[in-house]
């Protein structure tokens, strides 16, 4: 075995973080996205976009302190920062699909080579299927950033050739940032940005079953 | 003289059909319309389609319209919940049809019913179950200036029930925080749209630079008591 560590929950946020620059407009989805909030650097003007009709969202309220009427995508309840603003939710899809939030981050089952994305149906027979502003979000942001394990709890790979979920978008990912790596997606293939210390290029390659430009 | 105020939900509701489609705001906790809704069960209308960002949540307001089994089909993006159990019981004992929408799509669609555009093409979607019509058909599709685009038609209302702020006779409306969610783009896209508010004011007291959804839009307004629901509901602000 080879020597070395994953990049927890909280390591993976901040190095996502890392890559968010000043003055961004930016979407962080449900679940995990959320947590790299609490790393955007001191100091950094960052405005989140949440899809139910906020831009400047802030953090938690103070307990008590919750208004059910400021809430964000994942009905969490929420604050606004001065020079927030609310909008209806055709404004707010309108920011999504005609280009205007600079970044997207978001969760996924699988992501393909070419940066194919499928992270909101398993497929699983009977199921009550539920998109949301999945499909939007993957497709109208400038960059489409993807956070997630690289292996499943079964090890296999959640970076695949080809995605065998149903689809949320094509083409759409730009880069994955993972628990053992951070790739970028392009029309020719997987290319390294970086990589936990210890791991090898090959056994990198070996893990996912493809090809990852150095 | 023009006055939208209307003395009670039930006299707002006069009249809905058998068979209308009705426009739902809110999202989450956020700009339900409860009041109406309880207000459309006692109407007692049937064989309705609904559209709403959700399919209800636990046993109060689009659900017991559902569990009352007035509605034939749901409009949504996102039915399935933690305590979505009215409908996922319906969907899964087929006494419901669902069409699953995306969010931004299903924003969109009402948008354009309510501009008066004909369909439009929009690049959520595109290569994905979603891009497919009810019989499994793709959906027209066109590649324009090097992007894929999947056509969407507008979804019209013969109602929209919404939950505003404050309103004055001539139907103008502000919203509150998130609340404001679906409310306007529904309030264009229905024949009749039904707005609650909490405050009233005279006409000329809402600033102009600051009403959200012009009266042109709003049929009828009735004035609602806040009250703390269980999922927390309003709260009073500072």
């Amino acid at each position: 075995m080879s020597n070395y560590t994953k990049r927890s929950k909280q390591e993976l946020a901040q190095r996502v973080a890392q890559d968010i620059f000043d003055g961004a407009y930016v979407n962080l989805g449900i679940g995990q996205p959320t947590l790299v909030a609490n790393y955007l650097p001191e100091g950094m003007e960052v405005v989140l976009h949440s899809e139910n009709g906020i831009l400047g969202m802030g953090p938690a309220p103070a307990a008590g302190d919750e208004d059910y009427d400021l809430i964000n995508a994942g009905k969490q309840p929420v604050t606004l920062l001065p020079g927030g603003a609310y909008f209806h939710h055709a404004d707010s899809f309108a920011m999504m699909r005609g280009g205007h939030l600079d970044i997207s981050v978001l969760g996924a089952f699988q992501v393909s080579a070419t940066g194919d994305l499928a992270n909101w149906s398993t497929g699983e027979a009977g199921a009550i299927p539920a998109v949301g502003g999945a499909m939007d979000l993957a497709v109208g942001a400038k960059e489409t950033w993807v956070m997630m394990d690289l292996l499943t709890k079964q090890g296999q790979s959640k970076v695949v050739q080809s995605c065998t979920y149903p689809l949320t978008g094509i083409g759409c990912v730009k880069r994955i940032y993972a628990d053992l790596a951070t790739l970028e997606c392009t029309p020719s293939g997987l290319r390294l940005i970086d990589k936990v210390e210890g791991l090898e290029h090959t056994e990198l390659e070996h893990l996912i079953g493809l090809p990852v430009q150095a | 003289m023009i006055n939208k105020i209307s003395p009670s939900i039930a006299e707002a509701l006069t009249g809905v059909a058998d068979g209308s489609t009705v426009l739902i705001g809110g999202f989450g906790t956020a700009g339900i319309p409860n009041e109406l809704i309880e207000g459309l069960i006692e109407q007692g209308a049937r064989e309705l389609t609904v559209v709403n960002n959700n399919a209800g949540n636990g046993d109060s307001g689009l659900a017991a319209l559902l569990k009352a089994g007035r509605v034939r089909k749901i409009i949504c993006s996102f039915p399935r919940q933690t305590d979505s159990w009215v409908f996922d019981e319906l969907y899964r004992s087929g006494k419901i049809e669902l069409e699953l929408v995306p969010q931004g799509n299903l924003a969109e669609r009402l948008r354009a019913a309510g501009a008066g555009v004909g369909a439009f093409f929009t690049p959520t979607g595109f290569g994905t179950e979603l891009a497919l019509n009810a019989d499994g058909t793709p959906k027209e599709t066109r590649r324009i200036n090097g992007r894929d685009y999947v056509l969407e038609y507008p979804i019209h209302g013969d109602l929209a029930l919404i939950k505003a702020e404050t309103g004055d006779r001539w139907g103008n409306l502000t919203y509150r925080k998130a609340a404001r969610n679906f409310g306007p783009v529904m309030a264009t896209a229905a024949k009749r749209t039904v707005a609650t508010v909490h405050e009233v004011l005279e006409l000329g007291q809402l600033d102009p630079e600051a009403i959200v959804t012009p009266g042109i839009f709003v049929s009828r307004i009735v004035k609602i008591e806040r009250v703390a629901t269980q999922a927390g509901g309003f709260k009073r602000a500072a």
